[in-house]
């Protein structure tokens, strides 16, 4: 990385299942106006937009960008428009702080949203093709096999993924901005659910909302002048993989490209031994059992242990060594664009200690994943309350 | 900026404010299936799967994309496949939702056909969706000779075909 960056700014909206009461223009606004408010900057101080969504067809706004501008102070600056499915707003940070790393721009605005109220995200891709049978209804069904896969070939027992869908939930409470505040939450009312695409159950399923998240990245000297009452998050490395949906012999379970974002991440942080040295991770996990797999992906237990982290509490919270989604994660949020940026944004909050009920203590470095489309698109950051 | 939440209409009289509007859109495609998707759809429409083979890796693609992804050459050899395959994973999907023409539950499968080295997703029938398993043998079942056409739809289902389940090893390659 050429220059230094760093987080000084996040904003994020109460997620919910419907925001009727703003535009997708007042939703984004209502992010970034967070975020520049945090960073204590005005609009006039930025030199550039970066921002992303899921595909344009779930709204039906093609290029919402070039009517969102006005609402994001854009207009007459530099504006960039990322596409990577579900893990778009990981990928829209890190083009982002590319802007800035590269020396180009000092103070670049990123914002991600998703308004599923106004779509219909289920069905939008699931359109009739003349060689494929329409039989999936949605991505579960998509990622069901998936997960199928993972349990026979770790030989994880039935119960994990609900223990996971109770946790998030839990954590969830702790975080006011989160979508789902399920009070009552327990292992028997996630069990008891509905089962959706078996092996998948209606609670360890994301919800569908309508949010947007937005962070101000800085270059080194902004970052120290900065004025905000928290400390910039710093970047110690970002990297963006992908692979196709499908290939002989591809291994969906555990994708080469998430293998080698990790291994690129980790390198550039100076992480050898993910578990001990990061102190907090916001992973994208939209159905329960991805935290295992994950685990396992991002190197936080070996090929076939994750479900055993997750089974020992590691992964809490409350009491655990390397709590994963504080926030609670996709699991209690997802606005779909946004909810890639939620985890980036997550772990800066984390690392700037303004996390608040769900702050983790004396965190010094955060990871931030986010994963897309058929599990082919990665991207990862990692920040710390050091200067790299 | 006036409040979103109490916006009303100046000349109303005391009706509900109309605040969203339902405005649905149509869109249909000529779809363009391109040559190796022509030929396999020219496959289907005689009752038979044609996939294609890398001339690099030799794996064999079905349906053929036109190319292999991992070594980025045509695939042009083609290659006629078997009728029965094996499941190597499913789900089983049970989500109600508008415009269904399968009664649910019903069983999703990863299909890998005898022969081609990538599995493609199918549906299971005659048998209840309790009973599927990893490793379940199973076989095409076709609409009648002359309802065959250049669409997926000429294969009705798929159905276990009675041989014993293929051994774990044998598939754990294609999850």
């Amino acid at each position: 990385m050429a220059e230094r960056c760093a987080v000084i700014g996040v904003g994020q909206t109460k997620h919910a299942s419907k925001r009727e009461d703003v535009s997708i223009a007042g939703l984004v606004r209502e992010a970034a106006g967070r975020a520049l408010e945090d960073a204590g900057l005005d609009w006039a101080d930025i030199d550039a937009v970066v921002i992303g969504k899921a595909p344009d067809m779930f709204e039906g706004v093609m290029m919402p960008e070039l009517y969102l501008a006005s609402a994001l102070g854009a207009v007459g600056k530099p504006m960039l428009r990322v596409h990577t499915a579900g893990s778009v707003g990981g990928s829209t940070a890190i083009v982002a702080a590319h802007l800035v790393a590269s020396g180009r721009h000092e103070r670049v605005l990123t914002v991600a949203f998703e308004k599923q109220s106004d779509s219909d995200a289920m069905w939008a891709l699931s359109v009739p093709q003349p060689f494929s049978a329409p039989l999936l209804a949605g991505a579960g069904g998509f990622f069901a096999p998936i997960i199928r896969a993972y349990m026979r070939r770790s030989g994880a027992p039935d119960h994990i993924g609900i223990l996971v869908a109770v946790k998030d939930r839990l954590q969830a409470l702790k975080n006011p901005y989160a979508h789902l505040h399920i009070e009552d939450i327990s292992f028997d009312m996630v069990k008891d659910s509905i089962m959706l695409w078996d092996p998948i159950r209606y609670l360890e399923t994301c919800p569908s909302s309508d949010g947007a998240a937005a962070m101000v990245l800085a270059s080194e000297r902004v970052a120290e002048s900065s004025t905000s009452s928290r400390p910039p998050a710093w970047i110690h490395g970002m990297a963006m993989r992908s692979e196709p949906t499908m290939f002989a012999g591809r291994d969906q379970v555990n994708p080469q490209a998430g293998l080698d974002c990790a291994a690129d991440v980790y390198h550039q942080a100076g992480i050898t031994e993910p578990r001990r040295q990061i102190d907090v991770a916001e992973v994208y996990v939209p159905f329960s059992w991805f935290e295992p797999m994950w685990l396992e992906n991002l190197g936080f237990a070996e090929k076939g242990d994750g479900w055993k982290l997750t089974e020992s509490g590691a992964t809490a919270l409350d009491g655990g060594d390397i709590p994963w989604n504080c926030s609670g994660g996709v699991l209690s949020s997802n606005p779909i664009g946004a909810s890639g940026m939620l985890r980036f944004l997550e772990a800066a909050m984390q690392v700037r200690g303004q996390a608040g009920e769900h702050q983790v203590e004396n965190v010094r470095t955060a990871l931030g994943h986010a994963y897309g489309g058929g599990s082919q698109f990665f991207a990862m950051w990692v920040l710390s309350t050091d200067k790299p | 900026m006036s409040d979103p939440g109490t916006i009303t209409d100046s000349g109303s009289s005391g009706e509900a404010p109309v605040t969203m509007l339902a405005t649905p859109i149509r869109l249909d495609y000529q779809y363009t299936a391109g040559l190796s998707q022509s030929r396999f759809l020219q496959g289907i429409a005689q009752g038979k799967f044609i996939g294609q083979r890398c001339p690099a890796c030799h794996k064999v693609y079905v349906p053929p994309r036109g190319s292999c992804p991992t070594d980025g050459v045509a695939t042009t050899d083609p290659v006629e496949l078997s009728n029965s395959g094996t499941v190597t994973t499913y789900c089983v999907v049970n989500v109600p939702f508008q415009g269904q023409s399968i009664e649910i539950p019903y069983i999703c499968a990863q299909i890998l056909l005898d022969g081609a080295n990538i599995a493609f997703m199918g549906l299971i029938q005659e048998l209840p969706a309790t009973d599927v398993r990893m490793g379940m043998r199973v076989e095409a079942v076709w609409l009648p000779k002359d309802q065959w056409g250049l669409t997926m739809a000429s294969v009705k289902y798929f159905r276990p075909n009675g041989e014993p389940d293929a051994d774990y090893e044998t598939f754990k390659e294609y999850l």
